[in-house]
């Protein structure tokens, strides 16, 4: 079973304060630590126990300045056996769509079997990626992927619903899936695992390279195009709690004797 | 006359909200531009939903197919693509769902029009089409603009528009043949699975107790335990904590799993994704405990901590505790 997975570099923004950049289209990175987006995270891990159940290989693809490699190192030392980077300064500006058709560019020669990505990314939420490029590949593809259940010639799947439910889908190989957080339980990587990565090397690839011009990439080859970020306005606010530890304590529990809560 | 097509989305016999959402906004936007509000509905003995459908738009599309009876993406897609390029809708509205999220990027990708996914607000600028999404967790918002097109996709988060009672309309009620010559052979639905439901039913509770990734280590449950325990609650999460096993799926909030409305919901160490925040928006009285102050939830919350839970929740369950004695 060849995999390919399809990752992105992604800032983490959970608990990190975040400031508008002065063009206003974009957010203030320095101060940000960057990592392998969450929903990719699974897919490496899913790639990697595929490749241990049935053989064959694992190929990290992913599309983003020469920083990525962070992300890819992380792949490899989760046990994908080779990277691709996807670099070029035309691709700057590239939605979602021109992002699918740089890695369709790229995997559309190599030899794959199945190709996972994660369900959406943490940073743009578009949920786009994975989709487009089945459909630019001409294969199936299905999203939410919460479970493989068998997979030989058909892939057998568990796709994750609203409120609860889920539906049971089955693929034509080669195909693509989207997968949803808690599919797998991404393993610990060790040191020696990076140090190993370390060593790896990275395939880098140009716009030139695979075969697209600068019209088809960057804002010209977009759907979308930013005009301006900005923090949401506020429409309710929580009255916040202030004071000592005991203080707030005391305050939420009048709070909730006045509801008669206690 | 120019078209504005809605697809409506239906799930085991029912209409899904969304559907109406959808066509709210799309009365409002067929208004603006001029056009026809067309509701798309395709699926198998769907002759219940035409009424319904058609007093909300001013004409109903149906396509009547036993392979359109469950949603499938790859029949959805042969079938709109059909449609929307014969018909050439100036917008086609379609739900940020499940159904949604695996239909609409293949489809505009395949007949190459511009698309913009989980928009929480659309408008026509002219001819151009501006969004607003969120982005990095609903910290901050974008305002897009679509590339020229005479028609476009747009995906709409779901419960983000309220649905409103149209002025009663009787639209009219166009059935066109099945477009689909061939079958459906790379994709097929299988069944629908309901996982098991556990002991405790968290949307029946009064009391819950929410935790999230602050709680950062099953090792450290027992401090919400204890709470919970003090104030006769039922202990509940956000997804991160289901998708690490530290409590089973019957007991996450929000659109994947259950929808809840107790008197009293804490929210400790949840940020406050979308998804999470709809599920419990509509309790009675929301307390929100996070470390960071621009955490979404506190725009959830009726009152709000911005401290280290494992300071603040030992005192609070110590002083419940001394209030009850």
């Amino acid at each position: 079973m060849n995999v390919i997975v399809c990752v992105k570099h992604v800032p983490e923004t959970a608990e990190a304060e975040i400031a508008i950049h002065e063009s206003g289209k974009r957010i203030k990175t320095e101060n940000l630590v960057f990592d392998i987006n969450e929903w990719d995270d699974y897919a490496v891990e899913e790639a990697v126990l595929l490749k241990e159940k049935l053989g064959g290989s694992v190929t990290a693809v992913t599309v983003g300045p020469e920083d990525a490699d962070g992300t890819l190192r992380k792949c490899l030392a989760r046990g994908a056996d080779r990277a691709v980077r996807l670099t070029d300064k035309a691709f700057e500006g590239s939605d979602s769509y021109a992002i699918a058709k740089i890695l369709y560019k790229a995997i559309k020669n190599l030899p794959f079997d199945l190709i996972l990505t994660g369900a959406q990314a943490g940073d743009d939420g578009c949920a786009q990626v994975g989709v487009v490029l089945a459909e630019l590949l001409g294969i199936p593809h299905v999203t939410m992927v919460k479970k493989v259940e068998s997979i030989e010639g058909l892939v057998k799947v568990e796709r994750e619903l609203e409120g609860g439910l889920e539906e049971i889908m089955e693929l034509k190989l080669p195909a693509l899936l989207a997968v949803q957080t808690g599919i797998n339980e991404p393993r610990y990587i060790s040191i020696m695992g990076i140090r190993k990565a370390m060593k790896k090397e990275i395939k880098v690839l140009s716009l030139k390279d695979v075969g697209l011009t600068e019209e088809e990439v960057g804002e010209s080859g977009s759907w979308i195009t930013v005009e301006k970020m900005f923090i949401p306005p506020v429409e309710k606010e929580a009255e916040i709690l202030t004071g000592g530890v005991d203080e707030i304590a005391t305050k939420i529990v009048e709070t909730l004797r006045a509801k008669g809560l206690i | 006359m120019k078209e504005l097509f809605v697809l409506a989305e239906h799930r085991q016999g029912e209409l899904r909200d969304v559907t109406f959402e959808m066509l709210t906004k799309g009365v409002e936007l067929s208004q603006k531009t001029n056009a026809d509000l067309t509701a798309v509905l395709l699926g198998h003995n769907v002759e219940k939903f035409e009424k319904e459908l058609a007093h909300h738009a001013k004409k109903v599309l149906i396509i009547d197919d036993a392979r359109l009876e469950n949603f499938n993406a790859e029949a959805y897609q042969r079938v709109l693509f059909h449609l929307i390029s014969e018909r050439k809708p100036s917008l086609t509205l379609i739900g940020h769902t499940a159904f949604g999220v695996d239909l609409a990027p293949s489809l505009a990708a395949e007949l190459n029009l511009p698309l913009a996914t989980d928009c929480i607000d659309l408008d026509f600028e002219g001819e151009k089409l501006v969004v607003i999404r969120q982005v990095y967790g609903g910290k901050v918002n974008v305002k897009a603009s679509l590339r020229k097109s005479e028609s476009y996709i747009v995906t709409l988060r779901p419960a983000t528009f309220e649905a409103h009672e149209p002025k009663p309309r009787d639209g009219d009620i166009v059935k066109i043949a099945s477009p689909l010559s061939e079958d459906i052979t790379y994709k097929r639905f299988i069944e629908y699975f309901q996982p098991p439901a556990g002991e405790v039913d968290i949307s029946t509770a009064d009391i819950i107790i929410a935790i999230g990734r602050g709680i950062k280590d099953t090792e450290n449950m027992p401090v919400v335990e204890k709470l919970a325990e003090a104030l006769g609650g039922v202990l509940a999460c956000s997804r991160p904590i289901v998708d690490k096993g530290w409590l089973p799926s019957d007991r996450q909030v929000g659109t994947s799993g259950k929808i809840v409305k107790p008197k009293l919901y804490i929210a400790i160490g949840i940020s406050g994704q979308f998804q999470h925040i709809s599920g419990m928006k509509n309790s009675d009285l929301i307390i929100a405990i996070n470390k960071d102050s621009e955490a979404p939830i506190f725009r959830a919350a009726d009152y709000g901590v911005v401290e280290d839970l494992f300071k603040v929740v030992p005192s609070l369950t110590d002083k419940i505790l001394e209030e009850k004695h």
